[in-house]
């Protein structure tokens, strides 16, 4: 079931546009941001609110890479795998940070922290490696800093 | 040595404001041009600057607006494409993090001359910073009277939106683009019909890189002689350039395009990082052709690196220097490539993962001799022609050049087994 507040947020997408259905990313978006992931019950309910198939809907969601279909963490580790980034030392950032979270690309902690995953280049190359937790870009990123970093997000 | 785009900014980071862009002469083109300007007297204007788009394919923008049917219903679309995702670009971010309302006004500008009606800004999700700043530019405007009915008093009406996309370098091609603000997966859609005559909804539409609609005010106010004399070369206007990898200072810069690839790496780069060599550069982001040391003294214009075998792209160069493996480099970029392909057409879809496997296994050292024909077949194969989309031939680029200018550093993993 959608809930009042992601209607309403729904709908208003579904207002800027000429054709509902070109709504959908929107609405998935909508509801990432409330529950972190679109689970399939979700995307039944978000795809019968856009008067869409499942299928259809779902066809769009595994396309883009920052529609979680599978659950994630309170906070999302993203690093920049792209080639300034691997030129700067990434390869090496990765490996500590799987060693640190003992967690590789594509899982999430234990105890539900972190979610680790490889970004394509995030556009501040100049500023190799960088990584994003969140909302929240960092760049030059130091194995030395990496810890505090982390730590940062509780 | 002039710099329209960049000249204005605080140097701190921070967005101009729009009291300080109207400041610097901001609005002034548009009000110049909804005052004594025909739409098409603008079109005409941009097509005789010469100006090229910024954004890769380097098409010219004013033959690009004059594609567009004049008198037909509305709506018609005006897009800014501000989806940055190839690698090694930062250009777009510093301009709609710092002069947002210069790509407002360009934007209108373009929305004028084509008589759009309803404008979008196509950005990426990443850009988080660059999200709040054109959210505040835009509603900056709506309240000055720049955008929504009737602007300026000239009858001219123009709703402008921003839409975050949720992640995939297709969305940067112009097609797959308008299929995302469909609502759609993003694969390119078959040309003909161009977006021009049949866009967004079905609609003339026209998409414009960032750098491409920030210079439109500043050819609408200073005319196209000034324009094409800020590079005495082929080219006109300015360019945003950028360099990134193992140099001293990497950055970026606004210059005419009569700038040279050694006088970015070593005048403004600061030359390579201490005991290190330049082997090489992909001269406009990861999806260009190498540039080796014999190329240091090209311009890098649009005719200067395509006559050195490459293409200018996106103006931001990526070093490689000689502690960085080759191969390794090369399986980034594909590696990249093949994540990011849609799908959609078969070559693409199966001849990049192909590729990256080849690569990654000649980099761990179990690399056979005939890999390197099985490279070389697939940069024809996925070359030009023989995709749906530019997708693959970019990706073939960088790979085509590295076998011709480092095919030494192939054929050494492979005939000694080790891994780089």
């Amino acid at each position: 079931m959608l809930t009042v507040e992601e209607k309403l947020e729904i709908d208003k997408a579904i207002h800027e546009v000429p054709v509902k259905k070109a709504a959908c990313i929107e609405a998935l978006k909508v509801v990432q941001q409330k529950r972190r992931w679109v689970s399939d019950e979700s995307l039944k309910d978000i795809a019968a609110y856009m008067d869409m198939s499942p299928e259809e809907l779902d066809s769009v969601a595994t396309f883009y890479n920052l529609i979680f279909r599978r659950p994630v963490g309170r906070h999302i580790i993203l690093i920049c795998d792209s080639i300034s980034c691997y030129v700067m030392g990434q390869e090496k950032l990765t490996d500590l940070i799987t060693k640190q979270l003992g967690i590789r690309y594509g899982q999430t902690t234990l105890d539900g922290r972190y979610t680790f995953l490889p970004n394509p280049c995030l556009g501040t190359c100049d500023h190799a490696p960088a990584l994003m937790i969140d909302n929240d870009l960092y760049r030059d990123v130091t194995a030395e800093q990496l810890e505090e970093i982390l730590g940062k997000y509780a | 040595m002039e710099k329209p785009l960049t000249q204005h900014m605080r140097g701190d980071g921070a967005p101009l404001s729009l009291k300080e862009y109207e400041r610097a002469g901001g609005y002034q083109a548009l009000r110049k041009a909804l005052k004594e300007m025909e739409p098409k007297a603008i079109t005409a204007l941009v097509k005789e600057s010469n100006l090229r788009g910024r954004g890769g394919a380097g098409f010219l923008t004013g033959m690009k607006w004059s594609f567009v049917p004049m008198n037909v219903p509305k709506p018609k679309y005006l897009i800014c494409n501000a989806d940055e995702m190839e690698p090694g670009t930062f250009k777009d971010r510093i301009l709609l993090e710092q002069t947002p309302h210069q790509l407002i006004e360009g934007m209108i500008l373009a929305a004028y001359a084509i008589q759009a009606d309803q404008s979008y800004v196509f950005l990426r999700w990443a850009y988080k910073l660059a999200a709040k700043v054109i959210t505040q530019a835009i509603e900056e405007a709506y309240a000055a009277g720049y955008l929504g009915k009737n602007i300026l008093g000239s009858g001219f009406d123009l709703d402008m939106h921003l839409h975050t996309g949720v992640g995939r370098y297709m969305c940067g091609e112009e097609t797959a683009l308008l299929n995302s603000l469909e609502g759609k997966r993003a694969t390119p859609r078959a040309k003909p019909p161009f977006p021009q005559i049949s866009g967004l909804f079905g609609k003339p539409t026209i998409v414009n890189n960032v750098e491409t609609l920030c210079c439109i005010p500043h050819i609408v106010n200073r005319g196209t002689d000034w324009f094409k004399n800020l590079s005495p070369g082929a080219d006109a206007g300015t360019k945003i350039y950028g360099v990134s990898g193992k140099v001293k200072k990497p950055g970026a810069w606004e210059l005419p395009m009569t700038v040279t690839v050694r006088e970015l790496i070593e005048e403004y780069a600061g030359g390579m990082q201490d005991g290190l060599k330049f082997r090489g550069a992909l001269p406009g982001g990861a999806s260009t052709d190498f540039l080796v040391e014999e190329h240091l003294d090209v311009r890098m214009d649009y005719t200067g690196v395509a006559a050195a075998g490459s293409r200018l792209g996106t103006g931001t160069m990526i070093i490689l220097d000689d502690h960085t493996s080759v191969v390794g480099f090369v399986r980034n970029l594909e590696h990249f490539f093949a994540q990011e392909s849609c799908g959609f057409c078969t070559p693409c879809r199966e001849g990049l993962p192909w590729i990256e496997k080849v690569l990654r296994t000649i980099e761990i050292g179990e690399g056979k001799p005939e890999d390197i024909k099985t490279l070389e077949f697939h940069t024809k194969y996925l070359g030009p022609g023989n995709t749906f989309c530019a997708l693959a031939p970019g990706a073939m680029e960088p790979l085509q050049s590295a076998l011709k200018y480092f095919r030494k550093d192939f054929e050494e993993l492979i005939r000694h087994k080790i891994s780089a």
